[in-house]
């Protein structure tokens, strides 16, 4: 019965769980990380590997281009009215961070007119190393560096790299090219995030990012417990 | 700033005399009603007629949903929620201020003074990252219309009070084209540092 109550009241207002029709929302995870780490890539590699298991969609945040929506609707990784682009005109943090009703304005959008959704990507745009998502915007948070960025990164810290629920350090495959060292970045990530996890992967091998998908799926299993 | 019209405080300045006298006045005025009691609808449409720019129509209801999506949070209003209800997309951001302003139990002049000075803090701040203008010299430009701003504020609660009684045709309805159309320009640009 109370549900009923809510039927045609007014939307939500940030992070409730549940959608005005009284249904769960869909998970939403957020992607961050440096300019050029990967976080575009590896949503469009999520993208094939759970679309068919998933309904699923994504919201990219550019500062003043629509450049990464329009590279996953080039790669055709999801029909094109399931990806919304947010141009942030600022600092990409504070679309996600500081005022995030454009992003919730987004993803809100999307559950209406391509829901049921199970699962939404919030992709920010390329930031520092401080850029971490609100808590009233996504469930959950990857941060994505790279191995050619520096392979003291990890050591640097900060709340992307230590506070991530998980952290992926991309393109392994460079590694001996750029002179880093993939050990040492891992103990450095395991120093600064204890407990947390740690990806290391090459979207080039044929591993991919299953691992990333994995870790997922066991997001979404425990978000519809 | 793009076009030359704006390249320094003097320029500034004119800008933001400019848009308070006119988009400044009819949001103040908008704004004021809504604390008055005004049927925020009535207002809503209003605002529509007075804005002849698609793109600024948008901007002005992408504005309020952002707007409304706070208010709702800290000031928890059965008015805010039927607005909310009846305008999913958002209304225009000056009724949604002046209702946020009743629910937090302010008076007219307050939320016409919000609006109006918003007229002119926006101009100011675009201008010191668009142009890195000084931005002791930004200020400066605020400080100096401020008087305005007052009359602007004033008057604006004066229009509100005859909407009270005579509907929202006693609203004024100001208008500055260039804004208008230089909105729908920047609407087709490729590149945009502002939503709007």
């Amino acid at each position: 019965m109370h549900l009923e109550h809510h039927h045609d009241g007014p939307g939500a207002v940030s992070a409730d769980a549940r959608r005005p029709d009284g249904a769960r929302r869909a998970l939403r995870i957020g992607l961050g990380g440096p300019v050029g780490s990967g976080k575009t890539a590896t949503v469009a590699a999520l993208c094939r590997a759970l679309r068919d298991e998933l309904s699923l969609a994504v919201v990219t945040n550019d500062i003043y281009t629509r450049e990464d929506a329009e590279f996953l609707l080039r790669e055709a990784v999801l029909p094109p009215e399931r990806i919304t682009a947010v141009e942030t005109g600022a600092c990409p943090h504070t679309a996600i961070r500081d005022d995030i009703s454009a992003n919730l304005e987004a993803v809100e959008d999307l559950e209406d007119e391509v829901g049921p959704l199970d699962l939404i990507l919030v992709e920010s745009g390329g930031d520092n190393l401080t850029a971490t998502f609100s808590k009233g915007l996504v469930d959950a948070q990857i941060f994505v560096i790279d191995v050619a960025g520096g392979d003291d990164i990890p050591r640097k810290g900060g709340p992307g790299v230590t506070t991530a629920d998980l952290l992926v350090v991309n393109k392994t495959d460079l590694a001996p090219y750029v002179g880093s060292d993939l050990e040492r970045m891992a103990a450095d990530a395991k120093a600064q995030r204890a407990e947390l996890p740690v990806v290391f992967q090459s979207l080039r091998s044929e591993a991919g990012v299953a691992d990333v998908a994995g870790w997922v799926r066991a997001q979404l299993a425990a978000w519809t417990a | 700033m793009k076009a030359g019209r704006i390249t320094g405080a003097a320029s500034l300045e004119a800008f933001c005399r400019g848009r308070l006298h006119t988009a400044g006045l009819v949001s103040a005025s908008l704004a004021a009603a809504a604390v008055l009691g005004v049927d925020p609808a009535a207002l809503d449409a209003a605002a529509d007629a007075r804005t002849p720019s698609p793109a600024l129509r948008i901007a002005g209801r992408k504005l309020g949903r952002q707007l409304m999506r706070a208010a709702r949070a800290t000031w928890p209003l059965g008015e805010l929620e039927a607005l909310a209800r009846e305008f999913p997309k958002g209304a225009h951001q000056p009724v949604v201020l002046g209702l946020a302003a009743r629910a937090a139990g302010l008076e007219a002049v307050d939320a016409a003074y919000c609006a109006a000075y918003e007229s002119v803090s926006g101009p100011a701040s675009a201008t010191v990252r668009l142009l890195s203008l000084d931005p002791f010299d930004a200020t400066g430009v605020l400080a100096r219309v401020a008087p305005e701003v007052d009359r602007v504020a004033d008057r604006a609660v004066e229009a509100a009070r005859r909407v009270v009684d005579g509907g929202v045709d006693a609203l004024p309805a100001a208008s500055a084209p260039l804004l208008e159309i230089s909105a729908e320009v920047h609407a087709a640009w490729a590149v945009r540092l502002f939503a709007s």
